[in-house]
Parts: C-alpha cells; structure tokens; sequence
C-alpha cells in the first residue's frame, strides 16, 4: 500500500472519530466536571470548575458525599430509576406481544406488499415526534377519541380516564418506539428460510411447534436488537412521561429536567446524567456482545 | 414393451407383476398454479423398496409431483394414495414421508445430533431410544466426529449427510430425495450415488428421487419417469428408457442421439424400412411397432452403436451411408467423429479410444462409411 493510501484511510477512520470526541466526549466532560461542582445562585449557575487537577482528585475523593450521594440518599432519585426502568422493561416486553405479530405478517406477506408494509412503519417518522406524542392528548382525553369509541361501543359506561396515568406512558412509549422494534424483528424474520419450516412439518411439527422450534429461535437476534433499541431510549425518556404522563409517574428523564430547568440545580442533574449513562452502558455492552455473537453465528 | 434389453440389475421388477400392489399411487393428479399447468393427468404407482427417480428438466413438475406426495401442495384434481390410504387432507406432520431437501434446509440453530433427532423428539421417541437413533444414524452416514457441530461448520457434502440422516431417522415408508446431490461436486456426487443406492438396499426402504441429471437417474434408479410439460413421457427402466426410448423426447433427453426424418415405405415382419431426403439410401430397422406405410417417423440411433470406417462393410444387411467427416472430438476414453452426409445430414459416431496412440487412422475431411446393423435404430413415431 502506498504512503497517500494509508494517510487517506486515518482520514476516513479520522473524521467520525473527531465528530465523536468534539460532539460527545468534550460535552460528556463538561457535564462530568459540572456534576462534581456545587450549585450557587448566579449564571452558570454553579461553581467556577476546579482550577488544579489536584484539586480534581479531592472532588472525586468525596464526591459521595456531594451531589453523587444525594442520588442516594433522597428517595426521589432511587424511585425515578426504579420506575424508568420498570416502566421501560415493561413496556419493551408489552411492545414485543405487539410487534412480533406485526412483523411476523410483514415478512410471510407476498414479497410484492412488503415494501408497502414496511413504508407504513416507517411512515410515522416523517411527521415530528413531539406532533405525534402531542396528538395522543387528544385520543387519551376524556372528550378523546377512544373514550368516544369505547362509550359509543358501549364497551364502558362513563370514560375512563386514560390521560395523566402511567397506563398513558405505556401508550405512548409502546406506540412511539414501535418501528424500533418491528424493523429489526422484520429483518431477521424475513431472512428465515421458508424450506425450513417445511422440514420441521416434514419431521413432525404442526404449524405452531415449527413456529416455536424453528421460527421463534432464529428470530431471537432480532428480538434481543429490538428490545434494547426499545429499552435504552425508552429509560431515559422525557416527552412521553411529561406530556402524558401525571405526576405520579416519575421517570427519570422527568427528573433530570426538573433539576436543570426549575430548581436550576445544574450539579445534581449533570450527576444525575452521568449515573444513568453509566447505568445504561451495561446494557449497551450487553447488546453488542449479542449482535457480535449473533454475526458470528451467521457466518 | 416386448423387448428387453440389457442385464438385469438385480432380479426386482414388481411393476412387471399383475397381482403386486403399488405402494404409492397418483391417480390423474392434475396439478395447476392460476393457469399454470404444472402436472397434468399424472397416474404412475411406485412399488415397496424401489428406488423410483422423477427425470426431467427444471420446470417439468417433477418436484410438484414430488412435493405433494410430502403434502406440501395439494392436488387440484386426483387421488394420491400410500398404501392404499388416500392422503387428501393428511397434514405433512400427519404422513408417514420424510424429505430430503435441495438446500438441505438443516436447522442453523441446532447441533448435527439435534438436527438428526428432531423428527424422534417430534414423534415423543424416550430419550434414550433416540440417543441410539441418533448413534446409529450417525455411524450410518460417517458422521460420528461432527455430532456437536453446528451445520455452518461443516463442509457441503457433509451438510449433505446430515440431511440424509435427519430424513433417515424416522425410518419412514418413502423417502423423498429432492436434487439431493446437487450442490455437490462431480467426484462426491458420483460416489454418493453408490452410497445413496447401497442404503437404500440396507434399508429397504422405498426411495423417491427427483433429479434433472439423466446420469445420476440411470445409476441410482430402478426405473426412471422421464416428464416434460407436467406430463409422464415414459416410465421404464434406465437400459429400457435408453435402448427403447418410445419418443424423440425422450431420445434426446437420455444421452446422445442421431435422429434421422424419413417416411416408412415397407413392413414385412419386424423390419421397417424407412426412406428419406438424407440419408437418400432407404435404412432398414428390426423394430416391431405399430405404423403405416406412408407414416413420418424418425430412426433414432446412439452414436456408440454407428460404426466408422474408411471402406464400406463387408455385411450388407448393415445400414450403411457414405460422407465426409467435419469435426472430431477427442474426449478421452471416446472420440467423437462428425460426420457431413453427401445428402447434407450430419451423423455422429463414437469410437472408444482403445489404443494409446496419438495418430488416429480417421482424420479430418476423410471420406468415410458409417454403418450399424439393423437391430441397432429405434424407430420413432412421435
């Protein structure tokens, strides 16, 4: 290889890398020694940052007993993990009852629709997310359209009252985080081999055995990309529990939010911050070993 | 057919057998895909332990055939019957075929052992009794040492083996055997013929082959169908399909073939004897048919059966026509001479190289005789 061939491939591996260290890692830094600082009444609203590193190592020294161990100590910053991630454990499994069937009828569809049917999941994205999550107040409510539906049905006697609840954050995070999950389910339930369905009914399977022996196994790839591309946004949402949700659900999304812009707290929220990105990086890891492994497999 | 011809294989021919009853039957299964015809009017019975195989080329719906028979489509008109059991409505689950597949379609997710036993795990076989199952599949099919593998660690004639396993372990009546050895290459594919057929007779099992391969049909089978347009063109068995095809079809389908257009202008006994435009000498076949003087017809004969020669033969009773030769091929084990006719006909005819010399005593635009005896041709009506 000749001297301008490797120099033009530092340039290419390069540039997202810069991207990365000046659009990621500087702020990530930022934040870091923000979330080490103390708040006080002015703009920025927090301590200048440390003038020496040494006195960088004292702050990390006893960092627990500032704004790292109020994440601790006050309930409300244990809860809104707890529940974040309950809430988005729940609804990513809630989501795969619905998507799995969603993408199973996509990828057995005749190839000539699947283009079509894969357009009408993706389509929602064209519009904002904000609009869509918007215009669930307008379903949910109780003048809303389902309640509409259901009292017309008959189904209930007086509407129900759908939002401000956590039941609306499911809703609305089922609904917006959907594509995320059926696309990657598509993907690997569309490369299934019909043949080998064939050979499990061949051997002995009724329809539903095959499914569970053959179909369901091959598509777990797609089931483990799809949860965690569910699941890791879904923990740190802010929108869907802010416009839908009541007071009574806490996400943590919600908290940060609340620190940074109405208590003005700016420490305690950049620690907040950096607790759940490191929280979230277990699964991350978690989820690129899987894909690691599942492209082995393939190969 | 009157006539038989060759060495009998082995002493096996129930079809010839009035009181013997098939195993598989088709009953004027017609099958159609919107206006497609894929099989048309097939009735054909496959007796108990022959190995059957389904010839022709790609789109003659000999996988059709086949694939109904595993219950995957079903027949738009028809009966199909095993062991006398109408199998309409059975379920593939529910009969008692097993498949082996053209892609193999081995489970990617499973290990060769699981792969062997997951029709005995379907059939709830006790554990231990598939282990032995598995063992002997395995020993079976030489694949003793790959057992915990997974099938894309092995290579493409094992992968093979596995299916064959997998499609064995059940033990069913018939085994449906779909381009089995397609994707092989040439030496493997040959040697498992052998393998394929020396199971079979260890088996006893009955074999359904559907091949488009003519060679991998005449060497494993018992008796060949050769299809074209969803049609049986003929069944019979591969020296009988050879030596005594019943159509042009068929003649050209099965090997190499010299076929000559002519009109019959004499019958006496068993000897036709046809003219036509080229050769202009009127040719003389022993064959036994039903024709009409006046009727076209076409003498087929095999290139190995026309003798080459730079004098005309000596016995006149032979078919004998003289002309130029054009090409030669130089295979190898034969040579195969092209020979331009005086009347504008090319004939051709193979010779065995039987001496290791390079200098060949026919050469390039030599004037030639060719000529075969009368029992050699095969007249052909349609």
């Amino acid at each position: 290889m000749t001297g301008g061939g490797r120099w033009g491939r530092w340039v290419v591996i390069g540039i997202p890398y810069l991207w990365m260290v000046v659009l990621f890692l500087v702020p990530f830094l930022i934040v870091a020694k923000i979330s080490l600082s103390t708040s006080i009444i002015a703009a920025p609203p927090y301590e200048p940052v440390f003038a020496s590193l040494a006195e960088v190592w004292t702050k990390i020294g006893d960092f627990t007993a500032m704004n790292y161990g109020r994440l601790i100590s006050e309930s409300i910053y244990v809860e809104s993990y707890l529940s974040s991630v309950w809430i988005a454990l729940s609804s990513t499994v809630l989501m795969l009852f619905v998507a799995y069937p969603l993408a199973y009828g996509m990828a057995r569809a005749p190839k000539a629709w699947r283009p079509t049917l894969l357009m009408m999941v993706i389509l929602p994205f064209w519009t904002s997310f904000l609009i869509r999550v918007y215009a669930w107040i307008g379903i949910l409510s109780e003048e809303g359209l389902l309640n509409w539906v259901l009292v017309s049905l008959g189904l209930v006697d007086e509407p129900i009252t759908f939002l401000a609840t956590t039941r609306a954050v499911y809703i609305g995070i089922i609904y917006s985080y959907l594509p995320f999950m059926v696309l990657p389910l598509y993907s690997s339930l569309e490369k299934l081999d019909d043949t080998l369905i064939e050979a499990a009914q061949d051997l002995g399977c009724t329809p539903l055995q095959a499914f569970w022996r053959v179909t369901f196994p091959l598509s777990v790839p797609g089931v483990i990309a799809g949860s965690f591309l569910v699941f890791i946004p879904a923990v740190g949402e802010f929108v869907i529990p802010d416009l839908l949700g009541g007071s009574d659900t806490v996400m943590i999304g919600k908290t940060l939010w609340e620190e940074f812009f109405n208590n003005r707290d700016w420490p305690a929220a950049s620690a907040v911050a950096i607790t759940l990105l490191m929280l979230l990086v277990v699964p991350i890891v978690v989820f690129q070993n899987a894909q690691a492994k599942a492209q082995e497999a393939e190969r | 057919m009157a006539k038989t011809l060759g060495p009998v294989r082995r002493k096996f021919a129930p079809w010839n057998d009035p009181a013997a009853k098939p195993l598989i039957e088709f009953r004027n299964v017609v099958k159609r895909f919107g206006d497609f015809t894929a099989v048309d009017d097939v009735s054909l019975g496959i007796y108990e332990r022959e190995f059957f195989a389904l010839l022709g080329p790609s789109g003659c719906g000999k996988t059709t055939l086949m694939r109904m028979l595993a219950g995957f489509e079903h027949p738009s008109e028809g009966a199909i019957l095993l062991a006398g059991t109408d199998l309409a409505g059975k379920q593939p689950y529910e009969r008692p075929v097993n498949m082996m597949f053209q892609s193999y379609a081995l489970f990617p997710h499973m290990s060769v052992e699981k792969n062997i036993g997951f029709g005995l795990v379907m059939d709830k076989m006790p554990k231990a009794d598939i282990e032995v199952r598995v063992a002997e599949m395995l020993k079976l099919t030489k694949l003793e040492k790959f057992a915990k593998r997974k099938p894309h660690q092995l290579s493409g004639g094992q992968r093979q083996r596995v299916a064959l396993a997998r499609s064995l372990a059940k033990r069913p009546k018939v085994l449906l055997l779909d381009e089995p050895l397609g994707a092989l290459d040439k030496k493997l594919r040959e040697e498992t013929q052998f393998e394929l057929m020396d199971l079979q007779q260890q088996l006893g099992m009955t074999f359904l082959i559907v091949t488009h391969d003519q060679e991998e049909a005449m060497t494993v089978a018992d008796r060949i169908a050769v299809m074209d347009h969803g049609k049986l063109i003929q069944v019979a068995g591969p020296s009988e399909i050879y030596e005594q095809p019943n159509s042009r079809y068929v003649a050209d389908f099965i090997g190499d073939i010299n076929l000559i257009e002519g009109r019959v202008s004499g019958i006496e006994g068993g000897t036709i004897r046809i003219e036509g435009t080229s050769p202009a000498v009127p040719l003389v076949v022993d064959d036994a048919i039903a024709t009409t003087v006046g009727a076209t017809v076409w003498l087929a004969v095999r290139p190995e059966k026309v003798r080459i020669a730079h004098e005309a033969p000596a016995d006149v009773s032979h078919n004998a026509v003289a002309g130029t030769v054009w090409d030669i091929a130089y295979i190898g084990d034969v040579s195969v001479y092209h020979v331009k006719l005086d009347s504008g006909a090319t004939i051709r005819a193979t010779v065995a190289n039987v001496d290791r010399t390079v200098e060949r005593p026919i050469g390039w635009e030599d004037r030639v005789w060719l000529f075969w005896s009368r029992s050699s041709g095969v007249v052909l009506t349609s």
